[in-house]
């Protein structure tokens, strides 16, 4: 077998015919670069199928991907806030958050450690109508107001002690309030523009009340979110003249 | 009611490269082995066409969760967002979305009860959603748009009520109703109904809850962790729950009142729970679908080999067998000659002794797909279930061969399917092709592993001149091949129209704002040389280019369908032969 180096050299061990070619011939050119990435076929490939069934389904596939973009099982990562914070920002539509769930599930079904916080709908064609419809509502609603404000001036000769607990009290809860702040704000994006609205109101009623002599506190006691109490703690000195400012406080 | 459909949706996405380096999955030691069907096996392939798709419906965030899934075969939630490097809440949402459409599904982790859930990805559940199109249009060929309706909104949605279900549907069909017309729900109840007798849809599986086996634990009405069980395990699968639901679909306006939806929304959510069937949820039984395209697929063959009376003769038999025939079965129920004949349709009158021919052609057809089980009642026949679906990959092979290499490559192939092992000079000379050109085919064969070489040494020390160099075809692992070159291929058709989207972004957004100014004027009302200024903004080369992106998008969208069938003969024949559960 070894011994055989030198003797038998220029003999194959097995039958050459069955290579496919004979001795003399040269043999095919070696691959210098790796096969192409689209070969040449050597054959047309056959047509497609086509008819009604085809087409059908063909209509059917494309709709599914496009309507499936708008399907809430749709997840797209919340925009991370690269550059300065914009104002229009609040009231753009496209508000994203991780940490809630737009469609909402069976708990039952799933592991607990999987439950997310479900958000609410948003309703943003809410915005058109109130606008026309407020602006009567805003003259009944001064009534109102007006009247509940009398009323309570009148208790309030009866109830001067109890005004300085209470605004106490209020402040308390105001402050247990401030955490539950985020999730009052995302209930409340439905009625982000009666909210602007309902700010108006306020300064008109401010506005009126430089004729009536009422303590601060005893007004605050009338509204009761911590936005509205913070807005009118803002915005008292800006709505009432100057001269009865010592009054008021 | 289509034709409002047929415009094309043009829809474009960023390419993602999915990274194709992956080493087969560990395997899962799964929850108590309750799902042996599910294997965390997946080729390189199989696992990049599943990120595809699920990037194609679900996005981005869903693509990286469910790849990585796949990849890890089991995880925890925080192994799970630790690797992917995704904010917790994301895959919170990502798992959610997967479970409610079924992809998904937890158990207790390694760790027993007590221990954090592993969640693990069924990844025939996401190459199903290639078919949802042959689904839906299943559903309407056999129970019309209400059936067709139902199913895809079952399909999209994963899981529905049926309350929810019906309302949505009729709906559906009230807004594409002329005006002044809408749906009943009865209808719509009807047409479930009958979807559920012919379990095209089933029930989801009920939670079992986990055995809280330590004694004193704290008596949580909730079980932690909830486990799934097998849809036909339940014996109340395909019953209906009684649902008191009466009325009508509602025509959905585009200019209603905003404060209505809140309202409309609220009673909605609460009528839900007064219906009666809260907590049953529905989902779409793919199996019964995959025998009705088996079915399908052997009555098409029959009618192409023989003749369309022998096929409705197949088709009367396989209908009779449906109910009695379990899944997996290798052949039908027996039927006898008698029953064949008094089931026949009436339309078709063939006498008796007519039957009996056919019959015995069909028996007699090398592609065997009857065959007569006993002489009682005229004669028992089946129908070869496993016999016919091998018989179809097989033909599905020899295509293939035939149209990449030639006839005469497809004859030496067909012949090796025969024959078995054939040397080189017999493949010549029962194949009739010259030595060189034989030699040629086989090689080119070789080199694309459609043949194997088996040895067969004459002597213990393999010396090459003595040993016989036989070819051979294997058919199943052929098959298997075959699939994942399936699995590729649709994976490049994916990618190529991603690529094509992207490329003519541009001008696609430009034609979109353009049709939606269009529909704007014209909803309210411009002249027509208002619209045909608008028209004209896009220019005339612009057009030709979108109107080749439109072709080339549905030729490779329909490219898409016809491979998926070409899956689905493949992978149906290879479940076959796997030896069954």
């Amino acid at each position: 077998m070894a011994g055989s180096r030198g003797r038998g050299r220029s003999q194959f061990t097995f039958n050459v015919d069955a290579l496919g070619f004979g001795r003399g011939d040269s043999l095919p050119t070696s691959a210098q670069t790796p096969s192409p990435l689209f070969p040449p076929m050597q054959f047309r490939p056959v047509p497609l199928q086509t008819g009604e069934e085809v087409d059908y389904m063909l209509a059917l596939k494309q709709e599914l991907r496009a309507s499936s973009k708008n399907l809430p099982f749709h997840i797209k990562a919340a925009r991370t806030k690269t550059d300065v914070a914009r104002y229009s920002d609040k009231y753009q539509n496209g508000e994203l958050k991780n940490n809630c769930i737009e469609w909402s599930p069976d708990w039952s079904r799933m592991p607990k450690e999987l439950c997310i916080k479900v958000r609410k709908p948003r309703k943003t064609a809410i915005g058109a109508k109130p606008q026309l419809k407020q602006k009567p509502k805003v003259a009944a609603k001064k009534e109102e107001v007006l009247q509940k404000l009398e009323t309570l001036e009148k208790r309030e000769e009866e109830q001067h002690s109890e005004e300085e607990e209470d605004e106490e009290k209020k402040k308390q809860n105001d402050e247990e309030e401030g955490p539950d702040a985020d999730e009052d704000y995302d209930e409340e994006e439905i009625e982000d523009v009666r909210k602007k609205n309902h700010y108006n109101l306020i300064d008109n009623i401010l506005q009126s009340l430089w004729c009536r002599h009422l303590r601060i506190s005893f007004f605050l006691r009338f509204f009761q979110t911590q936005k509205e109490m913070s807005y009118v703690k803002k915005n008292i000195f800006f709505c009432v003249p100057q001269s009865k400012e010592s009054h008021m406080v | 009611m289509r034709s409002d459909r047929r415009s094309l949706r043009h829809v474009f996405r960023e390419t993602v490269c999915v990274p194709n380096s992956s080493s087969a999955g560990r395997r899962s030691h799964h929850c108590g082995g309750r799902r042996s069907d599910m294997s965390s096996e997946m080729t390189a392939q199989e696992v990049r066409l599943c990120g595809l798709l699920l990037q194609e419906h679900f996005g981005d965030v869903v693509e990286k969760v469910g790849t990585h899934l796949i990849r890890s075969g089991v995880l925890t939630l925080r192994a799970l967002a630790h690797e992917t490097k995704l904010p917790l809440d994301l895959v919170k949402k990502s798992l959610c979305v997967l479970m409610q459409h079924g992809m998904c599904a937890f158990g207790a982790g390694r760790r027993g009860p007590a221990g954090p859930v592993e969640y693990h990805i069924i990844c025939e559940r996401i190459l199903h959603m290639l078919r949802y199109p042959r689904y839906i249009y299943t559903a309407k060929s056999l129970y019309g748009d209400t059936g067709e309706l139902i199913v895809e909104e079952i399909l999209q949605r994963g899981q529905m009520t049926m309350s929810s279900t019906v309302k949505t549907v009729a709906d559906r069909l009230t807004h594409n109703m002329p005006e002044g017309q809408s749906m009943d729900y009865s209808e719509v109840v009807s047409a479930f109904s009958r979807l559920v007798e012919t379990h095209f849809l089933q029930r989801c599986p009920p939670m079992a809850s986990a055995e809280s086996s330590s004694s004193g634990a704290d008596n949580t009405p909730l079980p932690a962790v909830t486990q799934p069980t097998e849809p036909e395990d339940h014996p109340e699968c395909y019953k209906l729950p009684y649902i008191n639901l009466t009325g009508q679909g509602k025509r959905r306006r585009s200019s209603e009142d905003g404060e209505a939806d809140p309202r409309a929304a609220k009673k909605a959510k609460t009528d839900s729970s007064e219906r009666g069937d809260e907590g049953i949820y529905w989902q779409v039984n793919f199996q019964r679908f995959h025998l009705h395209f088996r079915d399908q697929a052997i009555i098409s063959a029959v009618s192409c080999k023989l003749d369309q009376t022998s096929s409705e003769i197949v088709r009367t038999m396989l209908r009779m067998s449906e109910v009695t025939t379990p899944t997996h079965a290798a052949f039908t129920q027996a039927l006898s000659a008698n029953e064949i004949f008094r089931a026949l349709p009436s339309s078709y009158n063939i006498a008796r002794p007519i039957l009996d021919q056919y019959l015995t052609l069909l028996v007699d057809d090398p592609m065997e797909f009857v065959g007569k089980t006993g002489d009682s009642g005229g004669g028992m026949y089946v129908v070869n279930l496993h016999r016919a679906l091998a018989n179809l990959a097989r033909a599905t092979l020899e295509s293939v061969v035939q149209e990449r290499f030639g006839s005469r490559s497809a004859r030496i192939f067909r012949l090796l399917l025969r024959k078995r092992h054939l040397e080189q000079k017999q493949v010549e000379d029962f194949a009739m092709v010259p030595a060189k050109e034989a030699k040629d085919m086989l090689y080119t064969l070789l080199s694309e592993n459609l043949v194997q070489l088996q040895e067969i040494p004459k002597t213990p020390d393999y010396a090459p001149s003595r040993t016989f160099y036989l070819y051979t075809v294997n058919q199943l692992p052929t098959a298997r091949l075959l699939l994942q070159h399936c699995y590729k291929t649709v994976g490049n058709l994916i990618e190529r129209r991603l690529y094509e989207t992207k490329e003519n972004k541009r001008l696609l957004e430009k034609s979109q704002r353009i049709e939606a100014i269009l529909a704007s004027l014209q909803a309210t009302g411009a002249e027509a040389a208002q619209l045909t200024e608008v028209e004209e903004m896009i220019t005339a080369p612009e057009r030709q280019q979108l109107e080749s992106l439109r072709h080339h998008i549905n030729k490779l969208d329909s490219s898409e369908n016809q491979v998926d069938e070409t899956i689905f003969l493949l992978e149906s024949y290879i479940n076959s032969t796997q030896a069954p559960r």
